[in-house]
């Protein structure tokens, strides 16, 4: 008899099948990289699909220029190691060639403005399938995206228009100038991402580890300091032990305080926490259907 | 019980507990209001997969609505809002985990028109959860929700009979609506199916057997009530962490479609693909496909270590001995187990277009790694989904099941459906919007045993079929008539042997090629070692089925006296045979006549208790859906005679 296989594995053989019938369907896939760990777990996932060959398309890094240093520092060592290719779109370039303006105040992010660097970048290499690392739970507007998600010819996302998925079968079929985002990892959880990493034992960048910072509290959320956000006068400084469950841009990730200090530390925290990891998501607190007008707009 | 609570206290044993934990995929389907949203909200609340900014966004919404207390259904209701602005509700994915299990819920709105979403839903589903009102009983579209079950071959299905407290618990209720459902899903392919009377908005069998509450004599209490203890079975929850799901996997055909060839440096030649069924080790003969060429593997390689053995559902690279060409879109299987290479085929087919399914018209098909053109040669049927029968029709329309006939441009290497989901499913595209317009699964073919063939029927995989010495048509041109297959099915007594005998006579003199198979001569010799219990019977017929084909074969026009009561049974007959060669003749008379009549004594010896499991006395007889009827109370053995002479004409 077979045995039958655990959720991990099940969930790992599923996002190898995705990975592979992107490189055999498209011309120019890439591999958007964020630096955070369901990218990470992407490239994990990547690096075994194609085993003994190295990954058959770039990484595609949306920088917002507001990264905390650990990111970039973390993403070069990886790109090094694994010798994959890696293409950088900058919104700072954005802002300077005037294709976006620079939001203001203090709730000012960059994360609106990496949409339009995205679908720039997306359009100049000429990618037709960019692999990105979205999870169904994540939010309730993502619980019905495809694996295969159909984008315009303008990037954008017409939930009209998605076409049904049946058994494994994806079809990436397309007329000139669209393209699709693909979530190979659609069906993990934000525990099976833990623990995933926790048994492949993948390397995350340190501060998804508890250490201590100096953070701020805006509305709930734990902020860092760092140069990107404008912290307002009555805004305290405060050192904490605090660890990030997600990582993006440093003026809308909050952190959670936190003594988790190893994976299996983590995990418990994870399986106790009383909050989703997006709840610590500054970007989307601004409204309620943050996730669908951006999505819709072409972020994911 | 939940993950989260009984974590803080095994904190070691937790750590490692994941790495035995396992993956149930559900779909669940029900009418609108049944009560699904407030359903999965239960399961994700009481399994403690809700998180406080969740919780807190559905208290501020349900108090704002002026609802008492948390309305769990706006969980999931991401679709009802859709539902308002006229977006496309589709299937929408949740998750939750208890320490046994992940799971991952394919939730399908229940709107009627919603077919081609419960078939995209149910197309990943191991196991499907029908909801049924408790106040409403079985609806049409709860018999609709259990056919796309069993046409998509799920292996479990659960009966969920909710608002069991808008009934009193009454134990009544539910068996009440067991039976109506046991008696419908009768014509279904479902062996397995559990029956659960829940109340999801209490939340009663749902995660717990009982609950705080007031108990049904109306006492409030503080004690844990168990509101139904007339029921014996699991919980909800319970049923879905314990259910075993193994034994839907085909571990037997090897099948390995290639996705994608992994070509690192002049010295490596590596085939990626998914295992779809079967295993495979290093140096097992294998076959590829189209090219018929053959070799050995020689490894299975993985990131890692490479693997001793590989099983269904491994994501592996395959190298293999010899250089041989294959590119994506071939199959590696094994040498002496070849699926069915061919470009005519007949499938089932559910539309999900608005514009309807064309004949000769040009479509592109997707099957396993494969994509190749496309015709549609014939629209077969359409299903009446609510009815189960079957109604003529040249196209199919938007969320519309018919059977199909086939042609590919490329040939392809298909398995029935029934025996293999992954090689014998396919998706129909528009070459045109290139979006997805239908979905296929596979028919067996006349070559190939059918259902249930993985315990009696399935032919030895080493056993090419060998085509006919003399072909048919040959035979029926030197014979000066067609052969065909008359089967006459009914209770004992109603008359199938006096019509089949007479019937024969009259051939014979018209100088035609015929056989007489009747049941009692069968069961003396051919079918001596067989009994009456359900597997027997079916066995009984499965071999006349198979020797009547060989009598049509060569040219004859075959009758058969069975008593025959499973409509399965005789529809795997009517599947052996060419379309429109197996004629079923349902011979009938009042359950009252034939006892009258008793010409083999068998009523007498059932009324004495002698024997039991009579047909038409103490078991059912299934009434075919499309024969010919012939009522014995109501017209004469001639003019059945007559009627039947020509209908083989
Ligand atoms: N009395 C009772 N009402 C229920 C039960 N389950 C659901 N309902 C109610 O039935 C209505 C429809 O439920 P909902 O979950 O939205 O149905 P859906 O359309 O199938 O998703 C709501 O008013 C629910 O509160 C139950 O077990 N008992």
């Amino acid at each position: 008899m077979t045995k039958r296989q655990t959720h991990l594995k099940q969930l790992e053989d599923e996002g190898i099948y995705i990975m592979r019938e992107v490189a055999a369907q498209f011309e120019r896939p890439v591999l958007l990289f964020s630096g955070g760990k369901d990218s990470i777990v992407m490239v994990h996932l990547a690096l075994k699909a194609f085993y003994p060959a190295k990954i058959p398309f770039p990484l595609m890094h949306v920088d917002t220029g507001h990264n905390f240093d650990e990111t970039i520092a973390f993403r070069d060592k990886l790109v090094e190691e694994n010798n994959v290719e890696l293409i950088v779109g900058s919104v700072q370039e954005s802002i300077d060639k005037g294709d976006v303006k620079e939001e203001t105040g203090p709730d000012a992010s960059r994360n609106a403005l990496q949409t339009v660097t995205l679908l720039d970048t997306l359009k100049k290499h000429q990618v037709d399938a960019a692999l990105g690392g979205g999870r169904r739970d994540e939010e309730k507007a993502r619980a019905k995206e495809r694996f295969f998600s159909h984008r315009d010819a303008f990037g954008q996302w017409d939930p009209k228009n998605q076409r049904p998925e049946l058994w494994n079968m994806y079809n990436g079929l397309k007329n000139q100038g669209e393209h699709f985002r693909v979530f190979p990892i659609s069906n993990w959880t934000e525990m099976d991402v833990w623990q995933y990493i926790a048994q492949e034992e993948i390397d995350i960048p340190e501060i998804y580890f508890a250490h201590e910072r100096k953070v701020f509290n805006r509305r709930g959320v734990w902020l860092a300091d760092t140069d990107y956000v404008n912290r307002m006068e009555e805004e305290e400084l405060e050192t904490r032990t605090v660890r990030f469950r997600t990582i993006g841009d440093a003026t809308c990730t909050g952190a959670v305080l936190s003594t988790a200090s190893n994976m299996e530390e983590i995990i418990q925290e994870v399986a106790s926490a009383r909050q989703t990891e997006r709840g610590n998501r500054h970007d989307d607190k601004r409204s309620e259907t943050a996730m669908e007008d951006r999505k819709r707009q072409g972020y994911f | 019980m939940s993950k989260k609570t009984s974590n803080a206290q095994n904190h070691e044993q937790q750590d490692t507990k994941y790495l035995d934990m396992d993956l149930l995929r559900f779909t669940t389907a029900g009418s609108v209001d049944d009560g699904k949203s407030t359903l999965i909200g239960r399961l994700l609340y009481d399994s403690k997969s809700i998180f406080e900014d969740q919780m807190d966004a559905i208290e501020k919404t349900s108090k704002s609505s002026g609802e008492e207390g948390v309305n769990l259904a706006l969980l999931t209701d991401g679709l009802k809002a859709e539902r308002e602005q006229k977006i496309t509700i589709d299937v929408a994915y949740r998750y939750f985990a208890t320490p046994k299990r992940k799971f991952i819920i394919a939730d399908t709105p229940g709107h009627t028109q919603y077919t081609r979403n419960m078939v995209t839903g149910a197309s990943t589903a191991e196991l499907a959860v029908v909801l049924i009102d408790a106040s409403k009983g079985v609806l049409t579209q709860s018999r609709r929700h259990a056919f796309i079950s069993s046409l998509l071959q799920i292996p479990h299905l659960v009966v969920a009979v909710n608002k069991m407290d808008l009934v009193d618990y009454d134990e009544e209720v539910f068996n009440e609506i067991v039976a109506d459902f046991r008696n419908f899903s009768k014509k279904l392919d479902i062996d397995n199916i559990t029956y659960i009377p829940i109340s999801a908005l209490k939340g009663d069998n749902v995660v717990s057997k009982t609950r705080v509450g007031k108990s049904t004599n109306g006492q409030k209490g503080s004690e844990e009530t168990n509101f139904m203890s007339w029921y014996n079975g699991p919980t909800l929850l319970h049923h879905l962490e314990t259910v075993k799901v193994d034994a839907s996997h085909n571990v037997v055909d090897f099948r390995f479609p290639v996705q994608y060839v992994i070509r690192p440096n002049q010295n490596f030649r590596g085939f990626s693909g998914r295992i779809v069924s079967g295993r495979i080790k290093p140096g097992d003969e294998i076959t590829v496909l189209p090219s018929k060429l053959s070799s050995k593997v020689k490894e299975i390689v993985t990131k890692g270590e490479n693997l001793k053995e590989a099983f269904p559902g491994d994501s592996v690279v395959l190298t293999i001995e010899d250089e041989i060409d294959i590119s994506r879109g071939d199959m590696i299987v094994r040498k002496n187990n070849v699926p069915k290479i061919t470009t005519h085929f007949e499938a089932y087919i559910c539309w999900m277009d608005d514009d309807a399914m064309k004949t000769g018209k040009k479509y592109q098909m997707m099957h396993t790694t494969k994509v190749t053109p496309v015709f549609f040669d014939e629209v077969i049927y359409k299903m009446n989904v609510d009815t189960l029968s079957s109604e003529d029709a040249d196209e199919l329309k938007l969320n519309e099941i018919g059977r199909v006939k086939l042609t590919s441009a490329q040939p392809l290497f298909i398995d029935a459906y029934q025996v293999n989901q992954r090689t014998g499913s396919f998706i129909v595209i528009d070459p045109a919007s290139n979006v997805t317009v239908g979905a296929g699964m596979i028919r067996a073919s006349s070559t190939e045993s059918t259902k249930n063939s993985k315990l009696k029927t399935q032919t030895s995989p080493n056993i090419v079929w060998e085509p006919w010495n003399i072909p048919r048509e040959e035979r029926e041109k030197r014979n000066g008539h067609q052969a065909n297959v008359l089967w006459f099915t009914g209770i004992s007594g109603a008359g199938k042997s006096t019509i089949a005998k007479a019937l024969e006579k009259k051939l014979w003199e018209e100088g035609k090629q015929t056989v007489l198979l009747d049941g009692d001569q069968v069961r003396h010799g051919l079918n001596g070692d067989l009994g009456f219990s359900p597997e027997d019977r079916t066995e009984n017929i499965r071999r006349v089925g198979e020797t009547a084909r060989l009598f049509f074969e060569h040219g004859n026009i075959v009758l058969c006296t069975f008593v025959s009561p499973y409509a399965e049974d005789r529809e795997r007959v009517r599947d052996l045979l060419p379309d429109g060669k197996f004629i079923e003749v349902h011979v009938m008379c009042d359950p009252k006549t034939a006892q009258e009549r008793d010409p083999k004594g068998l009523y007498e010896k059932a009324k004495k208790g002698e024997i039991k499991g009579l047909t038409g006395y103490d078991a059912d007889h299934e009434t075919p859906n499309s024969a010919l009827t012939i009522d014995t109370d109501a017209i004469s053995v001639d003019d059945a005679v007559e009627l039947l002479l020509s209908k083989i004409k």
